[in-house]
């Protein structure tokens, strides 16, 4: 019981010592009844603490701290990513909305708008999604403060409503041009019935980065996900991304990340219609002791005959440490459900480390439902085939790891996104940085 | 071609001497069979060659063209012109076979200093190969024998040979595994390589690959060493009285 005290005490402490440097913004009265009762929830929950079950594996103190590490910016040599897709750009330099580089946020089947607007707005769609799946907590209890903190603080992000299958993809982009930037953005997505959308995301936005996105997806509808966290070494980023699913619908996420001293990436999805689908992927690669990559996912199964798919690998180099927990919950009454993940990370040295901690929770009878979880090195045997062909030691340890991350990289449907990212992870193994 | 003397090779792991005292020489465009019993040291003999990791070599040396191979690193053996065959050939998944052939072919290319075939040139140059050795694009296009039968398995090996044009080739027990259309696919496979400048070095247990596969010269190995040497005769004699006389004669 001391040592509870203690913990709640420390808790209460750093969630004060944080919110000290925070002022909430301005806005119409239901932004303002989100952002007290986010308040409220965050000051109930206190910020996340090592202590804490599901920080165990990943220090938040960084995190957590009033003022943000700095984050020296980085030279990067390539292209941005999806430099040749036709796109909807919405730029964000170290958190702030940038116009003259962002695209007009007109756009047909599209109704885009910046939270700072949609929040000043008496009535506003928004209302039915700002802080709701991030407070609804279906999981019982896990709490998720860094999230509550994200919906009492955030000024601004972008509200995207789509009412018709949309070609052209919006391009989140988030550049970090601050050693000291501290950036909060919170994102609301809603794909109506029927409609569908791909959102990427691409950047490092910031020396921390703490970023919420809620997505409702109507009926049939899809939407899909594909982001390139940024290169910087330095950089700091708590991401969530909510989702709900309806009848027929689904959820597609694939994220990339390279390099980042604390990247910690939750998935929380709550299927809630029949027969709805959510594949969410992961491919982090990462080299030397200052890498702490954490996927964090929960999957919940709250109707008949959905299909949840989780597929995330890790390749680890000089120290690195891979992070993952993920959880599928099958609710009494969702039967047919079909559940499967998988979580594997490549070892390339002694010094890295992989901690998982894969859950099945099932209140059902009629489910299908298996996870697996290893942690390996490169098969010798498959590189002296290799070797013995005359493909040189580097060149084929970067094919086998690429072949090892493949599995993550094919859960993209689009192959123009595919063939970029593909390449980046080639380039980062032959730089190796 | 390749010329092996007095050969020691022991497992690095454990103080177990399996190659004692090796001696062979196989010439340009002629074929070598060594056979002999299970545990004789022939399969050890063909990963020494080709530089896989867990042996120590203790006394000997081989060459291969003149130069010391057995201080190469493996890719550096097979960009010299060697090439093994392997009796277990290993699954890749992930690595689709068509990029694995292409990798390895403009990787040794490279290490010659010679340019790398572009992809259309390559392209032709396999289905061409891969044709006659009854290997479908299908085959092709799927991971690096990944769900392939024995047979398969073994036609994607000679269809590396054939991609990669080396000057000495190793074939660790090929036949094993087959049935007699699939033997004979592949046999006719390594006969169509069969050339003058070309040296073989065929690993068997039985006298049938041979059949197939007509040797020039036959060694018997047993207990690290070949206990003797002879024509195509001499498989016959295996055949039909089995190693006992054989090796109760070297004794």
């Amino acid at each position: 019981m001391v040592a509870r005290a203690a913990l709640a005490k420390a808790k209460a402490d750093l969630t004060a010592d944080r919110l000290d440097g925070l002022t909430s913004p301005d806005g119409a009265a239901w932004a303002q009844r989100a952002r007290s009762e986010a308040l409220a929830r965050l000051t109930d929950m206190g910020l996340p603490h090592r202590r804490d079950e599901y920080w165990k594996y990943t220090d938040p103190s960084s995190l957590v701290a009033p003022v943000a590490p700095k984050a020296a910016l980085f030279d990067n040599d390539e292209g941005p990513a999806f430099d040749g897709v036709d796109r909807i750009k919405i730029v964000f330099v170290d958190g702030v909305f940038d116009a003259e580089s962002s695209s007009d946020l007109q756009a047909e089947g599209l109704e885009i708008e910046r939270l700072s607007e949609a929040t000043q707005r008496d009535i506003h769609w928004a209302k039915e999604l700002f802080g709701v799946l991030e407070a609804r907590n279906a999981q019982g209890a896990v709490p998720r403060p860094m999230s509550a903190m994200n919906t009492a603080f955030a000024e601004d992000g972008v509200c995207i409503r789509a009412f018709a299958k949309v070609e052209k993809p919006v391009n989140l982009i988030y550049l970090h041009k601050s050693e000291a930037s501290d950036a909060i953005l919170h994102h609301c997505v809603k794909v109506e019935a029927g409609a569908e959308v791909t959102l990427l995301e691409t950047g490092p936005a910031a020396a921390r980065f703490s970023k919420v996105m809620e997505v409702d997806v109507g009926d049939h509808g899809a939407f899909h996900h594909v982001r390139a966290q940024g290169r910087d070494h330095e950089r700091r980023a708590y991401t969530a991304q909510y989702g709900r699913l309806g009848e027929g619908s689904t959820y597609k996420s694939f994220t990339l990340t390279a390099n980042g001293v604390l990247t910690r990436n939750e998935t929380i999805i709550e299927l809630t219609g029949d027969d709805a689908v959510t594949h969410v992927a992961g491919a982090a690669v990462g080299d030397g002791k200052d890498f702490h990559h954490d996927d964090t996912v929960f999957i919940t199964h709250d109707a008949v005959g959905c299909e949840s798919r989780q597929v995330f690998k890790k390749v680890l180099r000089n120290g690195a440490v891979g992070v993952f927990q993920g959880k599928i919950l099958v609710q009494p009454g969702a039967q047919k459900t079909d559940g499967y993940q998988i979580s594997q990370s490549l070892l390339l040295d002694d010094d890295s480390q992989f901690l998982a901690k894969p859950e099945l929770e099932i209140y059902a009878d009629d489910v299908a439902c298996s996870h697996g979880s290893t942690s390996g090195a490169i098969s010798e045997e498959a590189l002296f085939y290799l070797k013995s062909r005359g493909v040189p030691h580097h060149e084929a340890t970067n094919l086998l790891t690429l072949a090892f991350l493949a599995e993550a990289l094919d859960e993209i449907e689009n192959q123009t996104y595919a063939v970029d990212l593909h390449e980046r992870l080639a380039n980062w193994l032959n730089r190796r940085n | 071609m390749l010329e092996i003397k007095n050969l020691h090779v022991k497992l690095e792991e454990e103080d177990k001497q399996i190659l004692k005292g090796v001696d062979l020489t196989v010439e340009a465009g002629k074929v070598h069979a060594i056979m002999g019993p299970n545990g004789s040291g022939k399969s050890t003999l063909s990963y020494v060659l080709s530089g896989k990791d867990g042996y120590e070599v203790t006394d000997g040396a081989a060459t291969l063209g003149g130069e010391d191979i057995l201080e190469m690193e493996p890719e550096e053996r097979a960009a010299a012109g060697l090439f093994l065959a392997f009796q277990y050939p290993v699954e890749i998944p992930g690595v689709g076979n068509m990029t694995f052939l292409r990798t390895a072919v403009n990787a040794q290319r490279k290490a010659r200093g010679e340019e790398e075939l572009s992809a259309a040139d390559f392209l032709k140059v396999v289905r061409e190969k891969a044709k006659t050795l009854k290997i479908d694009a299908e085959m092709l296009k799927r991971p690096v024998n990944v769900g392939f039968s024995g047979g398969e398995k073994k036609r994607n090996e000679i269809l590396q040979m054939a991609m990669l044009e080396p000057k000495m080739c190793i074939l660790d027990e090929t036949d094993s595994g087959l049935d007699v259309d699939a033997m004979k696919l592949v046999a006719e496979g390594v006969n169509a390589l069969r050339d003058e400048g070309r040296g073989f070095l065929v690993i068997t247990h039985y006298q049938r690959l041979l059949d197939h596969i007509k040797p020039d010269v036959v060694h018997i190995m047993s207990n690290g060493r070949i206990i003797k040497t002879g024509g195509p005769e001499l498989a016959l004699e295996v055949e039909h009285n089995g190693y006992g006389d054989l090796l109760s004669e070297a004794v």
